[in-house]
């Protein structure tokens, strides 16, 4: 077994004490900034980044997996002990679980959350690590035109299947291509967007772009509309599952890493669809539909485990096809590039040692959080009660000082203030943030592999299309743009009928 | 005049459409520098540095035409909710302004007067701004903060923040 014994190379890696180091120190972050509102995992990744320059890229790398992982575990946390649910992908967690903390059942809520992760993290991990290789061998015979076409797609998808308003998140891509744009034109040389300021031939830094928009921006936005009246945190002991809880627990723990995992690995990717999937499958199958709506744990079960399994996914394409579908998979693939390292198919091949170690140490991860997560679970109760103006005075602090570090020069505070003000008003106006970075991230590869396919094709566009992959994927975009068209059709054949996924239906936009 | 007041109300509360603005001017400058090239055809590179400005140029102008129709129309975005958020009240402003104060001091302060007095008065300025009406603790916080950064950064990464004022007492 190839794959094995690659994988136990990674371990052997992963393990060394410095680098295990590293990955109670990811886990460990990564929880803090989950439970904490206002932080993220990609932000905390963007946050590190200058300061993970003097590391080694795999130790780096192992950190950031911690953090991943970390992140959505702490997610959970934050919306089962408090009302409202920090990310999009822990909306429907929140549902049940809050209501079986307000029921005096907190520990049994927060344990089959923690074991759910652990579980569809492992299964998950185990899934990444062997189709990850398959999509690469299949990948490295893709030339230029699919690629072109898979990263449109990644981009349309992203932008017209998530979030409420298609509209908007057309809006978000546009500004997010446009700061791509912003720098030395690669092939000629010539200076795009930079009016003439030295400073920005380089181009924005992604951390800075990314910092600004994630972290600034939040502070920002949270101080505008800072809750007066603290949320009530539901105090907690040691998590822990009765039998009964452990049987009713463990068949939706499976289903929802099924529909997690095959989710996340697309290239529309995110944890939405199939939390709300696994949720609404439970409810069906549950031989206690009367409690669901009053704190059901198999509401807790499902949906959690889809989530994390969701997040191992998203890792399949961004390693093996160097296709970030979130926003933390998006900064990490920033983060390959400023190590100078290619993402892309000849990933596993050039850097093979430092995939495996990551992919190890996703398992390493996991384990961890499980093991340091449960006893731990009231003290991060405990920091959802730090008190809010040293949390997001910190943010800006932490924010600052990241920015700057990355080539100390005030100006970068300048871009970072008004980009972050950029933040505030997309939050202010409904504008999703996911499109913006990939569109930073992403629209200058896609611009590359455009002019690399019409420079083979000697400047004929037929050759956008000479690969049959290539054409395949254009017929799946065309099928996503036109989807509120077909949607329409659909329901005059057949009224009355309405569908069970309530969001990203963007239909609305375009039918006025 | 007499269609003014219709104008009017129409534009009340709709400040949404500023954001359409944006993307007009945004989609208007990235077309605009893009004209602004200069290349001559080139057979090595056939969809040269103009193209794709052009497209996303093309991409941000009909999302403002777009979205200024949504919003007349009565279209509205959903701000973005989260633990610390309370959306029934309005924007505060009394407490972005100054926290936005202390992030320009910030920005004037870092290289004349050094990370550690500049991180002192974002920090502080910062929580200030956000309520906090512990003046010492605050004060010390931020010192302790900005000083522990500062040689946390030097002795563990290498990276040399910048001294200022303090230059030789550190």
């Amino acid at each position: 077994m190839d794959v094995f014994s690659s994988l136990m190379d990674g371990f052997a890696t992963a393990l060394t004490p410095m680098n295990f180091l590293y990955a109670v120190i990811g886990v460990v972050l990564g929880t803090a900034v989950g439970v904490l509102p206002g932080l993220g995992p990609a932000m905390t990744v963007a946050l590190l980044l200058p300061v993970t320059y003097a590391l080694e890229p795999t130790s780096a790398f192992i950190m950031f997996a911690g953090i991943y992982y970390g992140g959505m575990y702490g997610g959970s946390t934050t919306s089962i002990l408090l009302n409202t649910p920090g990310e999009s992908s822990s909306v429907v967690t929140a549902i049940e679980g809050n209501k079986m903390a307000k029921a005096g059942r907190a520990a049994q809520a927060l344990a089959t959350a923690a074991i759910g992760s652990f579980v569809a993290g492992t299964i998950g991990t185990t899934l990444l690590a062997v189709c990850a290789p398959i999509v690469v061998q299949f990948a490295v015979s893709l030339g230029s035109p699919s690629y072109f076409a898979i990263m449109v797609l990644a981009l349309l998808a992203v932008t017209a299947v998530l979030g409420s308003s298609r509209l908007r998140g057309f809006a978000a891509l546009g500004l997010g291509l446009a700061i791509g744009l912003v720098g030395m034109d690669s092939v000629t040389g010539q200076q795009r967007l930079t009016f003439g300021m030295p400073l920005l031939a380089d181009g924005l830094d992604i951390v800075v772009v990314a910092v600004a928009i994630f972290a600034v921006g939040e502070a920002l936005w949270v101080a505008a509309h800072l809750r007066r009246t603290p949320l009530h945190v539901i105090p907690v002991g040691r998590p822990w599952m009765g039998k009964q809880d452990w049987k009713r627990s463990w068949k939706p723990w499976l289903r929802g890493t099924a529909f997690g995992f095959p989710f996340g690995a697309l290239p529309a990717g995110g944890a939405e669809i199939p939390t709300f999937l696994s949720y609404v499958t439970e409810k069906r199958l549950s031989k206690h539909p009367e409690e669901f709506g009053h704190g059901a744990i198999e509401g807790v079960a499902g949906p959690e485990a889809a989530n994390n399994a969701a997040a191992a996914g998203t890792l399949t394409p961004m390693l093996a096809l160097g296709l970030p579908t979130n926003a933390t998979a998006a900064v990490m693939l920033a983060a390959f590039t400023s190590y100078g390292i290619q993402p892309g198919p000849q990933l596993f091949a050039s850097q093979g040692p430092l995939v495996w170690a990551l992919i190890a140490s996703l398992f390493i991860g996991n384990l961890l959080l499980l093991i340091i997560n449960l006893p731990l679970a009231p003290l991060w109760a405990k920091l959802l009660q730090l008190p809010r103006p040293y949390l997001y005075a910190g943010i800006l602090f932490f924010a600052t000082l990241g920015a700057y570090s990355v080539n100390l020069q005030a100006f970068d505070l300048v871009i970072l203030l008004v980009l972050g003000a950029l933040g505030f008003m997309m939050r202010r106006f409904g504008l999703p943030v996911l499109p913006l970075i990939l569109g930073v991230i992403l629209g200058p590869r896609l611009e590359g592999q455009l002019r690399k396919t019409l420079q083979l094709s000697a400047g004929n566009p037929a050759g956008l299309w000479s690969e049959p992959i290539a054409v395949g994927i254009y017929v799946i975009v065309a099928v996503i743009l036109l989807w509120p068209l077909l949607m329409r059709l659909w329901r005059k054949a057949r009224p009355g009928r309405s569908s069970l996924l309530p969001a990203n239906s963007g239909a609305a936009d375009y039918s006025d | 005049m007499s269609s003014s007041p219709t104008v009017a109300s129409r534009l009340k509360g709709r400040s949404e459409l500023g954001v359409a603005l944006l993307l007009g001017a945004a989609g208007v400058m990235v077309f605009l520098d893009a004209n602004g090239l200069a290349t001559p055809y080139s057979k090595s590179d056939p969809v040269g540095p103009k193209t794709v400005p052009f497209i996303v140029a093309g991409l941000l102008i009909v999302c403002a035409v777009l979205l200024a129709v949504n919003v007349l129309r009565g279209g509205k975005g959903e701000a973005e909710g989260g633990e610390d958020v309370d959306l029934a009240h309005p924007a505060d402003w009394k407490t972005i302004l100054p926290l936005v104060g202390a992030f320009v001091a910030n920005i004037l302060l870092i290289d004349w007067a050094g990370w550690v007095i500049s991180g002192t008065v974002l920090f502080w300025g910062s929580v200030w701004a956000l309520g906090g009406r512990h003046y010492v603790r605050d004060g010390l916080i931020s010192l302790a903060m900005s000083i522990l950064t500062f040689y946390g950064f030097f002795l563990g990464l290498g990276i040399a923040l910048p001294a200022g004022l303090l230059e030789g007492i550190l």
